[in-house]
């Protein structure tokens, strides 16, 4: 059962999203029915089928990791989430649709899992100030989950659609706008669930199939407390 | 002339505290949330507005700043406005903020936080009955019975918090307290973390592949809804879902001690970061003013009448401005801890009655410390509560709050060391 390879993907945003509702969605076919408040980590897996339909079809598992918190904690429980950022394959951005504040909170939270180089006290380097650069370089696939699409109002959805699409664009990512507790905008087939697939794919292909997969660039391992660098911690 | 001279005075204060209120509110305690109700900083800027005019009035008082009667007008009006947004307006809106929260109850909104605000001013007034507060003589919506139960609440809440701070304060800042936590300590900890999270991946692992086995037989369908599926789920159970609950169970569990020891975590970085603090020039100027402090605060609980009588205009400034700030900082750091994104506003406004209520109380407490000549004004517009209740009842409280808070910290500091440690 465990024989299969893995993949480790983060998913990221403010609290009250619906991330876990999101990643229950995602690995259980279900919606959430009593979504309470997420202390710390939580994991679910996902089997996907690289390449679904080919003959090199092959079976992942994909580790989400969802985890709580809000940007604006204190250092301490930053330094300690900081602990889930190693060596990630890909990340979730979720942002809530009916609140621009999580948008703009993407920014700094995709800085926290990438920033490597953050002081042990978990102070960071940048301010949250957005460098386009720093994602022009960034060889972790990103995606951009909206959620809470069903409150949008009709006649705001246009507006909200375009902002959302500027956003993903600034992530050089692709973007998935859904509601969590209808499975429908994930059905087999639809446009939605194309995008994921592609999206899992992209993050297999680029852990197990890029010509240097064996050593990420730009991502060392977590120097901490000016020593060696962390053992990895994983069986695998 | 004079008088209006004053009321301008008073009004500019009015807007200036209003405008800090609402910076405070956006730049601090909103900075990662969106404004979405307007209405929710206007209360808390009003609240805060009328609450530091409170104290400025006090401190005019003892000055001898502006006409003696226009500061007297200005009290009353000040007072009546303040509670009429501590029992009628927060209180109304809190109820509304939270029946909006609730899915099935939001096409009827203010029918039924009409009927919170109802039940909340019965209990209210059923507040009044067990203490001797008032002398019998008073009308039933007069000033007076509403700022004696205000008080009640208000001084209770003071003096759990002085209590609570009075030996939290010393703990926190003293570095006899703080425990040695090396990188090693923190090290091992995460590991453990790392591998329960490990352990809770590949039970999944199996889990997810025992579904997508059943789903592939066509063993699994979804959630069996309604009356009929429930009966059927009963009747036609196939083996591998047994195996997922019993599987389920064991990552409910190890779920549990993975929070746990995020939590652990979390606190050893905190801790840490205390003592790297605590060895910088401000750590040690905090350090020297915890001790200073703790003596201070001990002797408080021992010896609380002797002083009340000398301590002059200074100290009483000192108080009110180490006490407003240290309030809005204990807010803040509350705030953080508990809000989310959908519970934002109650919480908010939940926190500004609490400020209201406290700095009114804080009225009332203040007339103790004030030397005689100035207890007269608060007397004279506060009408005839029985003041001693208060202090004795502040008394009573802070003393039962701080040596609980004595005990807690005692069991919680002697239950840690040994988990960590590393021998």
């Amino acid at each position: 059962m465990a024989s299969l390879d893995r993949v480790k993907v983060l998913v990221l945003g403010d609290s009250g999203v619906g991330k876990s509702s999101l990643v229950h969605l995602l690995c259980q076919n279900q919606v959430l029915g009593n979504p309470s408040w997420t202390v710390g980590c939580s994991v679910d897996v996902r089997v996907h089928d690289y390449k679904e339909g080919t003959p090199e079809e092959k079976t992942y598992y994909i580790e989400l990791w969802d985890v709580g918190g809000s940007v604006g904690s204190a250092s301490s429980v930053k330094s300690t989430r900081a602990v889930f950022y190693n060596s990630v394959n890909g990340i979730i951005l979720v942002h809530d649709l009916t609140n621009k504040k999580s948008s703009q909170n993407l920014n700094r939270w995709s800085s926290e899992a990438l920033n490597r180089d953050s002081v042990p006290t978990g102070v960071l380097v940048t301010n949250g100030d957005y460098d386009r650069e720093q994602f022009a370089e960034n060889q972790i696939p990103l995606l951009v989950i909206g959620t809470k699409l069903d409150q949008i109002h009709d006649t705001k959805r246009h507006e909200v659609l375009i902002r959302t699409a500027f956003l993903a664009e600034d992530f050089n990512a692709e973007e998935i706008n859904l509601d969590c507790t209808n499975p429908r905008y994930l059905a087999a087939g639809s446009s939605n669930a194309v995008k994921l697939s592609r999206f899992f794919d992209k993050v297999i292909e680029k852990r197990y199939f890029s010509r240097d997969s064996n050593q990420i660039p730009g991502f060392p391992d977590r120097k901490r407390f000016g020593g060696g660098t962390l053992k990895n911690l994983h069986y695998d | 002339m004079s008088f209006l001279i004053d009321s301008s005075i008073m009004i500019t204060s009015q807007v200036l505290f209003f405008g800090f209120g609402w910076l405070f509110f956006m730049h601090q305690l909103f900075k990662d949330y969106e404004v979405r109700q307007y209405v929710v900083q206007v209360i808390f800027s009003v609240t805060f507005a009328f609450s530091c005019t409170m104290f400025e009035l006090i401190i005019f008082e003892i000055l001898g700043v502006l006409n003696s009667s226009s500061r007297y007008f200005h009290w009353k009006m000040n007072l009546c406005i303040i509670l009429l947004i501590l029992v009628f307006m927060v209180p109304f809106y809190i109820g509304y903020f939270i029946v909006s929260n609730i899915r099935l109850l939001h096409k009827q909104r203010l029918l039924f936080s009409c009927l919170l605000w109802l039940t909340f001013m019965y209990f209210f007034w059923k507040l009044g009955d067990p203490f001797p507060i008032l002398s019998p003589k008073h009308g039933i919506l007069s000033i007076e019975q509403l700022i004696s139960r205000v008080g009640v609440i208000g001084v209770t809440l003071v003096a759990l918090l002085s209590g609570f701070g009075a030996v939290n304060c010393p703990y926190t800042y003293m570095s006899y307290f703080l425990r040695n936590v090396t990188d090693i300590d923190i090290l091992a900890l995460e590991r453990r973390l790392l591998q329960t999270m490990d352990m809770i991946i590949s039970k999944k692992k199996r889990m997810a592949m025992t579904r997508r086995t059943m789903f592939q037989k066509g063993e699994i369908h979804n959630k069996p809804s309604g009356f009929w599926g429930m009966i059927k789920s009963v009747t036609t159970s196939a083996p591998g879902s047994e195996n997922l609950t019993l599987i389920q169970q064991e990552v409910d569990a190890l779920e549990e001690l993975s929070r746990q020891l995020f939590l652990e975590t979390a606190d050893l970085y905190a801790t840490k970061e205390r003592i790297e603090y605590s060895k910088t020039f401000k750590g040690k100027y905090f350090n020297f003013l915890g001790y200073f402090f703790s003596i201070y605060c001990v002797w408080k609980i021992f010896m609380v009448k002797f002083w009340s009588q000398h301590i002059s205009f200074i100290l009483v400034g000192i108080i009110i401005v180490t006490s407003i700030r240290g309030l809005l900082i204990t807010l803040t750091k509350f705030f953080y801890a508990i809000s989310s994104s959908k519970s934002s506003n109650v919480i908010v406004l939940l926190l500004a009655q609490i400020m209201g209520m406290y700095f009114v109380s804080s009225v009332l407490l203040i007339r103790m410390s004030m030397p005689l000549e100035y207890r007269t004004i608060i007397t004279e517009v506060l009408g005839e509560l029985q003041f001693n209740f208060y202090h004795r009842w502040f008394d009573v409280i802070f003393l039962v709050s701080a040596l609980s808070s004595i005990l807690f910290l005692y069991l919680a500091h002697k239950q840690a060391p040994e988990k960590h440690m590393t021998p």
